[in-house]
């Protein structure tokens, strides 16, 4: 553990401005712990008064070593760390590593478990816009917003809970189809949440989206074109919002996205009030998917049989011979993947996320990567925020939804 | 859709004379390091490679030659597809171009192979560590750097871990 | 006790100094904010509408240290983040406590590596840890409860 040191400006020097050096414009430290930053974020101003000349980032305060800690676990124990990258989004993680890994391994996943992957999945994307919702409003002093976006958000915690025992790092999908399957009472469940909820989107846009105060401190702020977004490799309704049309669950359909019919919203503007208007409308979406999943949910099998790679139910254990060694050598060793590499990617509420997984012949990964979305996106915080005031840098940050796990890994 | 991914995998292929392979549908392209920054500035201006998915590293230690491999994962939007391009480096004083000017958001990514692999990037507008303390020393991700990790306490040497454990002076 | 019977119904009550100095810093402690990860979501969902926290009187969550009196490490503590942890943990004005919410910040959590920081009790000094990963709502206001609990406990001799 390091003391605390002094970071002087000539380590600096290079990123800011000759005025700054000066002593003209002031350095500011927006410190690792600020109620608006979302997490722990650390940001070094250039401000001219309360404008921001330059905005460096400076991250790390939440590194979890995640990464390195994947190589020494095996590829089914290591699934527990993928909750806790980005923790709003934990089903999305454990979908694209379980991709991952069946894509390694070469798995086959039952179309139950596609179904019900998707169904949560797109739950979980409902309750990280109700997230970002709720702090993107309690940032720009609108409270209401976020009490009414966590009272939604109990909501689909509980039908996770009932899932999988857990309400956030449920850790439900494993690689071939699910942990277990989903107990009586959660289609129930998951339609009562279908009935009631586009009424409560409709509450949330009555409060907001012609709101003359939100309104005022969120239009023509933060705004970025489509072709400087891509080449800073923006992803997901922060890029839509600007034009192109690039979901991943439209351009390179996953997990039986194919069959469902759905819209991707999209805005020109590429301000910070057309990302609210993007992800409002992805509520809608969501919702379309989970109602169409719902009404064609097969039934069957909800793991893989393959008994090389999936351990075998414990009823089988005290029949058969071949189960007792698969269960053994799967527990004891794990699998072996073969000495190449994949890489996958979802649509996670924030954008591309991917995961690229090398495997070295033995049962744990040689290497793990997540290409995540909010360590992407962050980088072109300086473009967005450049020449606006501290005020509105807060709504910048909100609207690009970063998520610090998603960051620092 | 796939047609331009191979269309594309030839034309660089014969321009670099580099080697091609595939796994599970997905092609890759091996590249050197002098090559990259060309190859980078080919796939997004001609062959419309708009954006870099991911670009990370993977230590190879104890073999050497190569010990890294760089791995570029471009991503093409008009096109709808995906393209994995590796640089193999031979050991860890061999230094990486940069392609921070032609993707912009390769300038966060290079720093992050910097700071866990120790891979020196060439022509880097501000290279210095990311994610790791400033000062701290090693490159924690390569292979012969230990995982860090701490003894569990059970209950017949709890009392001999806490004595070795730092605790707060008040 | 005595004196009311004999004085009648003046509007005095009396009690032991300790008992009323307690309970008034268990009436209205504020949390400084300090949720670092995944456990800060759980504990925002307790200040939330369905298990409020401003029940027991925690209103507001403080940004500043120098306005709280209770610091909740939500979260996994990193190497890089535990000077800056200190660092406000003294700046917060006495009387200060702090819970060790989550597994990460009691003991290390599933992290077992270079990056972490194995228990928040090798920096600052715990009050309460609150184990689950995360903890639900619940638990983090059972373990507000048992903090109130210990508080109500305090000897003057002890700090004054």
């Amino acid at each position: 553990m390091t003391q605390l040191e002094e970071i002087t400006v000539d380590e600096i020097k290079h990123l800011v401005s000759a005025r700054a050096l000066q002593g003209e414009t002031m350095l500011l430290n927006m410190g690792p712990q600020h109620p608006s930053t979302h997490g722990v974020l650390r940001l070094l101003l250039e401000l001219d008064g309360e404008v921001v000349l330059n905005c460096i980032p400076d991250i790390g305060f939440l590194h979890t070593g995640i990464e390195k800690n994947m190589e020494a676990k095996t590829y089914e124990k290591a699934e527990v760390m993928t909750d806790r990258l980005d923790y709003l989004n934990t089903m999305g993680n454990n979908l694209v590593y379980c991709m991952a890994v069946e894509k390694l391994v070469d798995l086959d996943v039952p179309p139950r478990a596609q179904a019900i992957r998707v169904i949560m999945t797109e739950l979980q994307r409902i309750a990280s816009h109700l997230v970002w919702l709720g702090t993107h409003g309690l940032d720009l002093a609108a409270m209401s917003v976020f009490l009414y976006c966590f009272r939604e958000r109990e909501i689909v915690l509980d039908i996770m809970e009932m899932c999988s025992g857990q309400r956030m790092m449920t850790t439900f999908f494993r690689p071939g189809g699910l942990w277990r399957d989903v107990p009586a009472g959660w289609e129930e469940a998951v339609r009562n949440f279908l009935k009631i909820f586009p009424d409560r989107v409709r509450q949330y846009e009555r409060l907001l989206t012609n709101n003359p105060l939100f309104k005022d401190r969120t239009q023509d702020i933060g705004v970025i074109d489509a072709e400087t977004a891509m080449r800073w490799g923006l992803t997901g309704p922060t890029l839509r919002a600007c034009g192109p049309a690039l979901d991943l669950r439209k351009t390179r359909p996953y997990s039986g996205y194919e069959r469902f019919d759905f819209e991707v919203p999209t805005h020109t503007k590429g301000d910070v009030y057309a990302r609210y208007l993007v992800r409002m409308l992805e509520f809608t979406q969501s919702l379309r998917i989970i109602e169409q999943a719902l009404k064609k949910l097969p039934g069957g099998a909800w793991r893989s049989d393959d008994r090389k790679f999936v351990p075998p139910p414990r009823a089988e254990l005290g029949v058969s011979m071949e189960a007792l060694i698969h269960h053994f050598k799967l527990w004891t060793e794990g699998f072996l993947a073969p000495k190449e590499s994949v890489y996958t990617a979802v649509e996670s509420p924030r954008g591309e996320l991917g995961v690229y997984l090398e495997g070295d012949g033995g049962p744990k990964p040689h290497r793990v990567y997540w290409r995540t979305p909010s360590f992407v996106n962050l980088q072109a915080l300086p473009v967005l925020a450049k020449g606006h005031m501290v005020a509105d840098l807060v709504a910048i940050i909100g609207s690009i939804d970063i998520v610090l796990g998603d960051v620092d890994r | 859709m796939a047609d331009h991914r191979q269309t594309t995998l030839q034309a660089l292929q014969e321009k670099f004379s580099a080697e091609a392979s595939e796994f599970r549908g997905d092609p890759r392209l091996i590249v050197s390091p002098s090559q990259i920054r060309e190859a980078a500035r080919l796939l997004r201006e001609q062959y419309g490679f708009e954006y870099l998915s991911g670009l990370t590293a993977s230590d190879y230690w104890p073999q050497y030659n190569p010990r890294f491999h760089v791995v570029y994962v471009f991503s093409s939007f008009q096109h709808n597809c995906r393209l994995e391009v590796r640089v193999p480096l031979a050991d860890e004083e061999t230094v990486l171009p940069s392609i921070s000017a032609v993707y912009y958001s390769a300038d966060w990514q290079e720093r992050e192979i910097y700071d866990m692999f120790g891979i020196r990037i060439a022509d880097h507008p501000d290279l210095r560590r990311l994610i790791m303390p400033h000062d701290w020393e090693g490159y924690p991700l390569r292979k012969d750097y230990p995982l860090g990790y701490e003894e569990v306490q059970f209950t017949f040497n709890v009392d001999e871990i806490d004595l070795r454990k730092p605790k707060p002076t008040e | 006790m005595g004196v009311e019977q004999k004085l009648g119904n003046l509007g005095v009550v009396t009690a032991r100094l300790e008992d009323v100095i307690n309970w008034a810093r268990t009436g209205a402690m504020w949390p400084m904010l300090f949720g670092l990860a995944c456990c800060a979501i759980e504990m925002m969902a307790s200040q939330a509408s369905s298990y409020d926290m401003s029940r027991f009187g925690m209103e507001l969550m403080r940004a500043s240290p120098r306005q709280s009196d209770l610091m909740i490490v939500a979260g996994r503590v990193s190497r890089k983040m535990a000077p800056v942890l200190r660092r406000l943990y003294d700046q917060m004005p006495d009387p200060k406590w702090v819970i060790a919410m989550g597994d990460c910040a009691s003991c290390g959590g599933v992290f077992n590596n270079y990056a972490i920081v194995q228990g928040v009790d090798e920096i600052v000094p715990v009050d309460v840890f609150v184990a689950g990963c995360p903890p639900r709502p619940e638990a983090l206001i059972h373990g507000v409860m048992t903090l109130h609990e210990k508080i109500k406990t305090e000897k003057i001799k002890e700090w004054a």
